[in-house]
């Protein structure tokens, strides 16, 4: 059947089960826009206040439901303004599709009114991108962005369509979505024979969790996996979620704000089991001194990772889930490492994470936050001391549960994204911890949630500072708070009731939980402005480029 | 630091060589020259990338690139299985004094002249990286005025293609 570019873009987002794109019109997308419009009750649209909040929202549906997330701008300033969110979704690994337009094909290349190379501007922070120049190849190649998206290690590709393109017509016929394989056939049999005789050899063996395992959904493999061979477990801050916090073998998050125990096992470790992880030096920190007793095993679906930042011994290049089915299929013996775990339990009640009057406030309001909605609320959060605060106290059990920027680290990040998770889960509570400095950046979103009555409810640590900057400012700047201080008159409670979404105030002294049963119960967007100390502290901690066995797990006396 | 020279298919699209010449900078990998053309599928183009590291550079760099969507195949060709060629086009100051000895360098390394002028002499030359070299130091008294080089293109030696390598790692 003949049709115009602009609907069969439409038809192809439909192929792919696309029912909620996020955007903003303008010049160079109207075509896609009235296409839009005669489809809108097929494809929902949510106008954002933002591209940026567009791209945030994809990304965080993505997240919470593992379909591609799809954002739409339109050329020059529209495209430029996906781009941190599209960096964001990179970073993460996040499977995100981005639509832009463009000027026509004859005005490309002469600075022509908002026109902008986007394909190379986004060239480094896109899996893959595309300028579509034929209206002939316009469904292949948005079959084949949706695909690259999804397969292997997921990521976010742009598609760039020119005016004319959207408007020139062709030939269009329904395909079905390519099959999106996990590979399993290619992981070789003599890797996992090999690891799992590490596994065997080893008498400290550590796993160090990552982000890889909640994009492969391979949390209940893992789970078994962990069990099986009895080694304590330690997270990445991607990897939240992905082995339940109450477990016994759970020992928190690896590196810079990682536990004391977590960071001393791997520190005597002789086997690190790396899985679905990238050694971000935000976990390894100084990398001679990272594990260095250990024998490095890793496990990971992009071979590019493998001795990318740490050396391995060993390593089994697949899918984690396909690895950990076919690695539990070929176990034959007892592989577990009770000893081992028996120090581990030790030094758990030895170095708990401290509850400090550093940051008592913050986690009063979160194990409240936690107690009241149980494991299945969706945590979000923007970038900074309350987003650490969030990973520590929060006991995640379940993956897709903790959506927040971790490469990139995103400030701004959290208003989009719990938007964009919302939506793709609307019968979860969606609650997005944020920061007074991360909210600021995109707090033009409130209008979207009240205009869409998205039922985000926002906690705003509000310390009247960039905390987290603080933080290092007091310890490692001599208290030099240079351009921190966020002392602006901000009535944030009149800010969100100006955009229409219900403000509450929470106190130093308020009680926390009659103020967040009143949020929950709203049944629409909801803002908490809650008043938290200036100086609290994300502890433990360790120094930047100190080895992460010297942790820091108390600073009064630094700053006393 | 050693010299690896990779062979690179890649898709025969406008943006490719910014695809690859962008990754090489923002990952920090030091290359030294990058030459390329189509191939005998005009679909399909073939990088030759000369680049220098130490050889765990060189397993990020192969591993990088193969990532790239518009990245067919990548092929290390070592030296002992390889023909490594470049050509070089100079313009030498040569008077009439002095030109019978420009002339007698250019036969001795099988260089050509392709112009002549009262006062300089153009010519080619064909060859691995030492030849040129080799010409460059001898002819370099005479006075260089200016020097363009292709960069390397290599192919391997025997019956075998690059394309032969490439089916046989993707069954």
């Amino acid at each position: 059947m003949k049709m115009r570019g602009a609907k069969i873009l439409i038809e192809c987002l439909k192929e792919q089960g696309v029912d909620t794109v996020f955007g903003f019109p303008g010049g160079a997308v109207l075509n896609i826009y009235d296409e839009l419009y005669k489809n809108s009750d097929s494809i929902k649209h949510i106008l954002t206040a933002h591209e940026q909040g567009a791209a945030h929202a994809a990304d965080g549906y993505a997240r919470a439901t593992g379909k591609v997330g799809v954002c739409i701008a339109t050329s020059g300033p529209g495209a430029t303004n996906l781009v941190t969110g599209i960096a964001t979704a990179y970073m993460d690994s996040s499977p995100m599709v981005a639509i832009t337009g463009n000027v026509p094909v004859s005005l490309l290349g002469k600075d022509s009114f908002q026109e902008v190379d986007i394909a190379g501007v986004t060239m480094p922070i896109t899996k893959h991108n595309y300028i579509v120049k034929d209206v002939k190849k316009l469904a292949e190649t948005i079959r084949e962005a949706f695909y690259i998206a999804q397969e292997g290690r997921p990521g976010p590709v742009l598609i760039d369509i020119p005016k004319d393109v959207t408007a020139f017509e062709t030939e269009y016929e329904y395909a079905e979505p390519k099959t999106i394989s996990r590979h399993g056939e290619l992981i070789k049999e003599d890797d996992l024979i090999k690891a799992l005789e590490l596994i065997k050899a080893a008498k400290n063996p550590v796993i160090y969790a990552g982000g890889g395992i909640i994009r492969s959904k391979a949390s209940k493999e893992f789970l078994e996996f962990a069990e099986t061979i009895q080694a304590p477990v330690g997270v990445s801050l991607m990897a939240k979620g992905s082995f339940p916090a109450a477990h016994k073998q759970y020992m928190g998050m690896i590196g810079m704000h990682g536990s004391k125990v977590a960071n001393m096992s791997v520190s005597r470790s002789d086997l690190l089991i790396v899985i679905g992880a990238r050694f971000s030096d935000r976990v390894v920190s100084k990398a001679d001194r990272f594990a260095r007793k250990a024998k490095i095993l890793h496990i990971d679906i992009d071979p590019a990772e493998i001795n990318k930042n740490i050396r391995t011994y060993h390593h089994v290049i697949g899918d984690v889930r396909e690895v950990l089915i076919k690695m539990k299929g070929l176990m034959k013996d007892s592989y577990k490492h009770e000893e081992w775990m028996e120090q581990i339990a030790q030094w758990k009640v030895k170095y708990p994470i401290r509850v400090t009057t550093e940051n008592q406030r913050p986690r009063d309001i979160l194990v409240k936050i936690h107690e009241i909605l149980g494991e299945e609320a969706v945590i979000v959060t923007e970038v900074g001391q309350h987003q650490m605060w969030a990973a520590q106290f929060f006991k995640f059990s379940k993956p897709d549960t903790f959506i927040t920027s971790g490469g990139l680290g995103t400030m701004g990040f959290g208003t989009g994204a719990a938007m964009g998770a919302q939506l793709g889960k609307p019968d979860k509570q969606i609650v997005s911890i944020a920061g007074d400095g991360s909210f600021q950046m995109n707090c033009n979103e409130l209008g979207t949630l009240a205009k869409y009555n998205i039922p985000v409810v926002i906690v705003l640590m509000n310390n009247h500072t960039l905390g987290m900057v603080r933080q290092w400012q007091t310890l490692f700047y001599d208290k030099r708070y240079s351009e921190t201080n966020l002392d602006h008159p901000i009535k944030w409670v009149q800010l969100a009731d100006a955009f229409g979404v219900k403000g509450l105030s929470l106190s130093a002294t308020d009680d926390i939980e009659s103020v967040l049963r009143e949020a929950f119960a709203a049944n629409g967007p909801v803002l908490i402005d809650c008043e938290i100390p200036i100086d609290d502290k994300v502890l433990p901690m360790v120094a930047p480029g100190a080895p992460i066995e010297d942790v820091i797990l108390s600073v009064d006396p630094i700053t006393n | 630091m050693d010299r690896y020279i990779l062979s690179v298919l890649v898709n025969n699209h406008s943006g490719v060589l910014s695809r690859i010449a962008g990754l090489f900078s923002r990952r920090g990998y030091n290359i030294d020259s990058l030459s390329v053309g189509t191939t005998e599928d005009p679909e399909v183009s073939r990088m030759t990338i000369v680049v220098y590291g130490d050889h765990t550079v060189l397993e990020q760099i192969t591993k990088q690139l193969a990532k790239l969507i518009d990245v067919l195949h990548i092929k290390e060709l070592k030296r002992k299985d390889s023909v490594y060629r470049e050509l070089l086009l100079i313009k030498v100051c040569a008077t009439q004094q002095n030109r019978s000895e420009v002339v007698q360098i250019t036969d001795i390394f099988k260089a050509k002249i392709i112009d002549v002028d009262a006062a300089s002499v153009s010519m080619e030359i064909t060859g691995d990286q030492d030849k040129l070299s080799a010409f460059i130091r001898l002819i370099e008294p005479f006075g260089i005025k200016e020097i363009v080089r292709t960069g390397m293109s290599a192919i391997g030696r025997g019956d075998e293609t690059i394309s032969d390598d490439m089916n046989r790692k993707e069954m």
